[in-house]
Formats: C-alpha cells, structure tokens, sequence
C-alpha cells in the first residue's frame, strides 16, 4: 500500500497513535517485537536526533530484509557513540572505515554480497552531514554514478558535531558555529553556500532520493521500507535536530524537526529517477522564529531583521518550489 | 605456459588465476594496462563470479576493496604513485583493519614536479602503513608474486602490496611463464576471512580504540609482520614445489659470499647491476630486498656480515636525511664496522646506465664514495639554479629554471 | 645479443613494432625484451621503443644505447631528435623514407656501410597494402631481409599473433613486399 498522510481530527496534537491506523500500517517502532538495531547504552548526548533517526531508519530496514542487513558507517558521532570499544550498540553486521568513504564501502559489501550470491543481504551506508555533503561527497557521487546497490542514509544536523561543531556544506545560512561566530556585520554562516545533496542525488537520476524527518515516524518509516523494496543507488537524508550544535533543550528534539518541516525550511520529498514524485504538505504553517527560537545557533538571527527575512525567505522559496502547502 | 607478454599482461593473468572476487578499477599511469586487461577477462567471462567495479578515485577503490574484503570477498586493486596518495588514509584503513587486499603498485615517482616515470618514492610514502611490501626484479616474479601475495595475505589477515617498476616492468614485454589453473588452485585454497560481515553472526568492526588499548592493537600489527619473515620464505618453499621456481622470498643474493663490496638494493635494477658487477673485475655482490616490509632485519645482516663496504642502491630518497632503504639496511648493520653507502638513482625515470654504474663501482671499491650519492647528477645545473636564487628573490620555479638551463623547453619550442 | 631501437611518431605503431619484434624473436626460441620508451599518450609525439634479443636471458634495463639496428619511422625526427646517438658502427640503418640519405640531408651524420643503410618507403608500401601509412610492419619485413637476425616467417606469425584478422593480414602483405624488395636488393626501386 502507498504511503498515506494521516489526517488528524483532534486539536491542539500533532501526534498520532498507531491505534488510528490498521495493523500492517503500523510503524515498526510502534511493535512489541521490533528489532531495536541500536541497542541501548549508547553514548549519545540526551536528546540525540541521530540516535533516533538511525534507530527509525534501521529498525524499518532490518525489518524490510527479514534482518539480513549490513551497514556500513562514516566516521562521526553515530560511529563513535554507538562502538566505544569494546562495546557495541549495533545488532547487525557493522563496519567503520574513514571519515569520507561510507559509501564506497557500502559498493564493496554490496559487490561481494552479489559475487557471493548473497543478494536477499541488503547494505546500508551512512554517515552525518559532514562525512556525506562534504568529505564523503565524491564517493557518494560515484557510488549514485553506478547506481551501486546500497541505501546510503544521511543523518542532517548541519555540522561537524563530533568534531565541536563547525560549518559545514548543510549548515544553514546565519547559524553560528565553532568555524562560523557570529561576529562582524554578517554574523554566522553564510547565506549564499552550502548545497542541496538531495537534489544534487536526484540530478544522478538514481532510483530513490527521501528526504524524511525525526519528528514523523510514519513518513520516515515509509520512506525507508520504500527504499528498500527498490534496488540500485537510494539516498535518504534525515533531518536530525542536535542539542548540543544547536543549543537546544534536548526535549526539544522532535518539536524542532517538526517545526523545520512545519516552516517550510525542512521540505520532506521524494524523487524517482529524477523526479520529484511527492511532497509531505505542510500541516500547519509556522513562521520561522517559532523554529528558531528555541536554539541558540540562531539568537542573533533573531535580532537582526535582514537575517531574519533571509531566512523567511528560504522557507517561503522551499514552500514555492515544492509545493508543500496544500492548493 | 612461455609467453612472450607485456609485464601488466601477466600479472592481469596471474591475478585471474587467483580467483578474485571484487576488482576496483581506477587508471593512473603506469599500472593501468593491469586494470584494464582484468577489466576484458571479466567482461569477456573468463574471469567467473567477479565483480569488476571502476570507481571515481584511488580512495574509492580501496575503499569499495576494503568493504568488499570486509564482506568476505577476495579483492585486488592495483595503483600508483599520486593514486597510492590519493588512497593514503584507506591504505593505513586496510592494514588497520587487517584485511587480506592484494594490491599492484606500478612504481612510480611522486610530484610536484609532475613526472610519470619510475621511481619508487610512492611505495616508500607507505613504507609505514602496515602493509607487507614485496618488491620483484623481472616479469616472472611479477606474476609468481601476486600468487604468492594472495596466500601470504590470506594466512595473516594483511594487505599485501606487489611492487614493480613502473613502465620497466609494467610495460616490458618479455617471456613469461604463465602457470595454468590446477596448479594455483592447488597453491591457493579458497579465502576462509578471520572475521566477516555476516547477517547470521553479526559482528561490529572498525570501532574506536583508545589509549587502553590502542598500543596493544599497534603491537600486534608489528608482531603479525615479524611473523612474516618466517612465513613469506615458507610460502616461497610451498611455491617452489609446485611450480619449481624460486621467486619470493626475503632476500636474493649474487656472489655476496667473497664480495669486497656488496651493493644492496631493490627491484628490476638488479639486472643492470649483475650485467655491470659481471663486466669487471671487482670483488662486488649483489643483494636485493625482496620483502621490504617486515623488513629482513636479521637475513641481511648475515649477508652483508663479511662485507668491508656497503653500498645501497635505491630509486627514491627522504628530502632532508638521504636514502630510505639505507637507513633500514643502517639499522641491520647497527653495532658492526662496516660502513654503509647511500646512492640515489634513477629518480622520476632516469635510465640508470651501465657506463654510471662502472664509474660508481671503481668509487665505491676505493671507498671513495659520499655518504650520500646522487648518480648522475647535474651539477653545473645544480649550481646555477642555486647561485640565481641567492640573487634574485623572485627566481620563479625551480622546475621551469633547471628545464630551461637544460635546454629542454627551448628544444620543445623549436620543434 | 642484438639491440634494435625503433625511432617514430605516437600513432606510427612504434611499440607495436618492438613487440612484434619480440614475439617473433620468442618464436624462434631466443630471448627478448621489447619495452616503450615511456610517454605521455600523445599522437604526433617523438616515439622511442626498443627491443633486445639474446640465445640467454635478458637482465638488462637500460635504455638501448648503442644500438645494433636503428629504425626510424618518421624521417621528419631527425629534426627533432639525435635519432642516430650511438649508433654502432657495423650497425644497420633503416629509415621510412622514398628519398635519398642526401635528399633527407643526413650524409654528414651516418657513418656506414651502404649495404648496412636501407631507405624503404615504407608509408608507400604501407598505403599500397594496409591503405593507411602505418610502416611499423613493412619497417620489420625490411629489418628481417637485412639483418637476417629475425625470420620473415617469424615476423609473419608474430604480426598475425598481434592483429588477428583482415589487419594481420594486410600487415603481413606490407611485410612480405618489403621483404621482397630489400631481398631483390634493389635499392635504386626502394627510393623512387
């Protein structure tokens, strides 16, 4: 069955609870008998987004292959919190190399697990922002180029947060980071850098591009258990809120992916093939100091009227380009 | 089967016949030949169940190498001199890893200034990285090398790089005795991994090690490669029975026995240095390095014990100190009398003559060598650039100085 | 051991010719040793490819110095390049070209005997029979009938192993005609 939006007829929620929908629909983390790929112990921070956009992500996945997964991890947060040696959180197979070649190891398992006749063994890669728009980027394009066997996930918190956080290519305009202070005239990042990885993805014409959000289980289970149903390159960036970069409350992690998305400045897709097949429509349309608010990276935004609108207006371009608010 | 074949022909050959799985392709002068033959065998069927990837970069394939070793599969790239850069961190990865990849390097000098010909500095940059580094004199040992690589790789869970000459080798075409399928198959069983990517037995790996425990993990990769040097001799023997050629190996000697001077070095230029030690009348031996990494601590100092000179002979050189492989071969020599000579040659594909080498040998045997020799050196060019440099501050690029002064790019101009 | 250097132009087939050359030195059970003289991949380029062959086997890597054989497939190279360095003196000569060794102005250089020094045109015997001017084959019919160090069969099955099919075949009439000529030992019809 396609995915379906649920509507909600209760005011003042947005959540949703499994009993609205029938059995098969389900969200996997929703089951008694999930595969909890991410053991606990972990070493996230509290509130982590990533720890629970790769426990979503996986558990769907292991569930989409019958558990006969691989993955295979860039250097970052997610491989350093999850397998402090010589412990693990990881309930599948699991290999880190290097900072900047997830993908290209996920091509090699995936070419072994095919040389081997063992195709039903699906292979995931991923990493963070910075080990996938920027370090990672060449192997990841080349990766897409062959249209390699692999689902190569991305965790989005818009910087090098193992490393302290700094800038990097999916940080957003304004926000202040260890390599990106707000001092001077224009304070934070830059608004005219950074690049759009799903769309750079959907230019490869790869089978499956998602972009897909901590803060809807539904969609970004769907999303994952789609991708695994195709074969060929598949991409999925997760939007991943991180307490510690963002200087937010670590209870606010979920509120702020919603709100990301809710604002326009976050717009959930998919692309088959290269082309866009479906947007998730804004609920409810906030402006974007309601996200912004709650973290620190974007205090001095908040003062600054022309960062401000800047930022308004990304949001605004999202909702124009892709359509996210209902006709 | 004799064949009279192109070097990267043969080891294509050999590599076939050691049933890779997973082959990254990606061309870099001078190994390419090697790749892109493998790439028709596999195309062609001949090679069966292999995968046969051409990836973006050097790093990538290793990386697509290191996942698919990881994942159980037996897998060989080959690369060179900027390629072995580019793929640095996957290198130490690999080896870190302990991950049985076997991988030709084409040698070749490193720039800037850029120069596509034979030296041996990019095999030298990973001298280091924990691989074991095998070096082989002719196209025969080429391909009974990578045989051998694939089993000294498996039985120690460690990459294993086979190093030879670029274009000297690479592009020579010479006899080759191709071995035939049942006889490497007898020689090689299939790869059984030390640990694996495996859905039914879930295993995490590559995790953070700290300072607890980091130097133990360290140690064991140097206790694994002085293994090694009990192990790679012991290969050879096995190869030897079968294949009844001697190929592999620590060391290799020529009359080093009742030699006055033994010239020590690495590689095809030993057969150059035999045809000149043979043209005179010196006492002179030879001894090559056949395993560079572990290095034969104990088998070279044997050989060299009744020498009264040493004179090492290599094709690459540490900017700022002289000779690599003679400081390693200083360390064997360490506590006896004997003195060790350093002579750079053949740097970025200069032909190492032998008119240069009889002039080196008559030096050497008067013990009339610097500690550090560049053979062949221009000096007069050497000299001007200096001098223009002590005059002028913005004397431009030393490259483009010393082509000129040698004529070399006005000759371009005026064809 | 007999030392052929092979002088031309990238594109010319000037490590092919060294490597047939090689093969058909295998054939006949000798050792051999053809290597390029290492280039960048570039048409037009200055080509340098040599080729030993010996009854024992082959250790030497230096670059062909003293040469028992020069062949040179561009006459435009001398020019460019000291083609004839080290020749040795009871060496061979043969050069690509339909014009005398004083038309092509290089007298003052060579210091042979006339029946060690052929002029075979062979771009035009290469045109004739291959209908493109590739005379890396017709250079080695040439060497076989003049040095006698190599067979023409040997050459024949050596091009025939390196081009299978309708090119092997035009190659080795290239060959063959070559032969023929230098064989007939009729100079004044080689440089018409």
């Amino acid at each position: 069955m396609a995915h379906q939006q649920v509507k909600f007829y209760q005011t003042g929620t947005l959540t949703v609870g499994n009993r609205l929908l029938d059995a098969e629909n389900r969200t996997v983390q929703g089951t008694m008998d999930r595969s909890n790929s991410l053991d606990s112990g972990h070493r996230a921070c509290q509130g982590c987004g990533e720890a629970l956009g790769a426990r979503y992500a996986i558990d769907t996945a292991m569930r989409a292959t019958d558990n006969k997964l691989i993955a295979c991890n860039a250097t970052g947060c997610l491989e350093v919190f999850t397998t402090p040696y010589p412990e693990t959180s990881w309930t599948i197979p699991w290999i880190h190399s290097l900072f900047g070649n997830a993908a290209a190891i996920g091509t090699g398992v995936a070419a072994a697990m095919k040389v081997k006749g063992r195709e039903d063994v699906r292979v995931i890669a991923q990493g963070g922002d910075g080990g996938t728009t920027d370090i990672g980027f060449g192997c990841l394009s080349g990766m897409f180029e062959r249209n390699d066997d692999v689902l190569y996930i991305c965790y989005d918190n818009q910087g090098y947060m193992n490393t302290g956080v700094q800038r990097s290519s999916a940080t957003p305009g304004g926000a202040r980071t260890a390599t990106t202070m707000p001092v001077g005239p224009e304070p934070g990042a830059d608004f005219d850098k950074g690049k759009n990885v799903p769309l750079i993805a959907m230019a490869h014409e790869i089978p499956y591009v998602a972009t897909a959000s901590i803060d809807r289980l539904h969609d970004l289970e769907a999303k994952v258990k789609k991708a695994m149903s195709i074969r060929g390159a598949r991409y999925i960036q997760i939007f991943v809120p991180c307490p510690l970069g963002w200087g937010s409350a670590p209870a606010q992690t979920v509120n702020l992916a919603r709100l990301a998305v809710e604002s326009g400045i976050y717009p959930l897709f998919e692309g088959e093939n290269g082309e866009i097949t479906s947007t998730t429509k804004i609920r409810r349309k906030v402006p974007v100091e309601d996200y912004l608010k709650p973290q620190r990276r974007f205090a001095h935004v908040l003062k600054n009227p022309a960062q401000l609108s800047a930022v308004q207006e990304i949001a605004d371009r999202n909702i124009r380009k892709f359509g996210l608010l209902e006709e | 089967m004799l064949k009279q074949i192109e070097g990267s022909h043969g080891v294509a050959e050999a590599v076939a016949l050691c049933r890779p799985e997973v082959i990254c392709a990606y061309p870099i002068t001078p190994q390419t030949h090697i790749v892109e033959d493998l790439g028709a065998l596999v195309k062609s069927g001949k090679i069966e169940n292999c995968e046969y990837i051409n990836v973006e970069s050097e790093f990538a394939a290793l990386s697509v190498g290191i996942g698919s070793s990881a994942a159980g599969a037996r897998t060989y790239t080959a690369t060179a001199s900027q390629g072995m850069l580019f793929m640095a961190e996957a290198v130490y990865n690999a080896s870190g890893l302990g991950l049985p990849i076997v991988m030709t390097v084409g040698n070749r000098s490193i720039g800037a200034p850029i120069n596509i010909w034979n030296d041996q500095s990019d095999s030298m940059s990973m001298r280091d990285a924990g691989w074991i580094q095998l070096f082989v004199e002719d196209n025969q040992q080429a391909v009974d090398m990578h045989i051998q690589a694939f089993k000294i790789a498996e039985a120690l869970s460690l990459p294993v790089m086979v190093c030879m000459d670029g274009f000297i080798l690479t592009h020579a075409i010479e006899g080759i005795d191709v071995p035939d399928q049942k006889q490497v198959d007898k020689f090689l069983p299939p790869f059984v991994p030390r640990q694996v990517l495996d859905p039914e037995d879930p295993v995490s790996i590559g995790a953070m090690v700290g300072p607890e425990a980091f130097t133990e993990v360290r140690y064991i990769a140097h206790k694994k490669q002085k293994e090694a040097l009990d192990l790679i001799p012991q290969i050879n023997e096995d190869f030897k029975q079968i294949f009844g050629r001697d190929s592999g190996g620590l060391i290799s000697t020529t009359n080093t026995e009742d030699a006055d001077t033994v010239v020590v070095t690495l590689g095809s230029v030993i057969g150059t240095i035999e045809e000149a030690i043979d043209e005179q009348d010196e006492k002179i031996g030879a001894l090559t390095i056949r395993s560079f990494r572990p290095f034969p601590l104990e088998q070279i100092r044997s050989a060299l014990k009744d020498a009264k000179r040493v004179v090492v002979f290599e094709k690459c050189f540490a900017v700022g100190i002289g000779g690599i492989v003679a400081n390693n071969v200083r360390m064997a020599m360490s506590g006896t009398n004997i003195p060790v000579y350093e002579v750079i040659a053949g740097l970025g594909g200069r032909p190492i003559t032998r008119k240069s080498l009889h002039k080196l040998f008559k030096d050497a045997v008067k013990d009339n060598l610097e500690d550090v020799t560049f053979m062949d050196l221009n000096k007069d060019v050497v000299d001007r650039e200096l001098e223009r440099e002590h005059k002028l501050i913005q004397a431009g690029s030393v490259a483009e100085n010393i082509l000129r002064d040698g004529g070399v790019v006005n000759a371009a101009k005026t064809t | 051991m007999f030392q052929v250097r092979i002088h031309g132009r990238g594109g010319q087939g000037v490590v092919s010719a060294a490597e047939i050359l090689s093969v058909a030195a295998f054939i006949e059970g000798k050792h051999s040793q053809a290597v390029p003289s290492f280039g960048s991949e570039r048409m037009g380029a200055p080509v340098v490819a040599f080729c030993r062959i010996d009854d024992k086997p082959i250790k030497l890597r230096e670059p062909i110095l003293e040469p028992d054989a020069l062949i040179v497939q561009d006459p435009t190279l001398f020019n460019a390049i000291d083609v004839f360095a080290g020749l040795s003196k009871n060496g061979y000569l043969l050069i690509n070209s339909k014009r005398s060794i004083g038309e092509l102005g290089i007298a003052d250089a060579i210091h042979l005997p006339d029946d060690k020094v052929r002029l075979v045109p062979a771009t035009e015997i290469a045109l004739k029979h291959i209908k493109r001017p590739l005379p890396n084959a017709v250079l080695l019919g040439a060497l076989a009938a003049t040095t006698g160090v190599i067979k023409i069969d040997s050459v024949i099955e050596a091009i025939a192993s390196k081009f299978p099919g309708k090119v092997g075949e035009l190659n080795i009439q290239a060959a063959e005609a070559a032969y023929k000529l230098i064989k007939q030992n009729n100079q004044e019809e080689l440089t018409c």
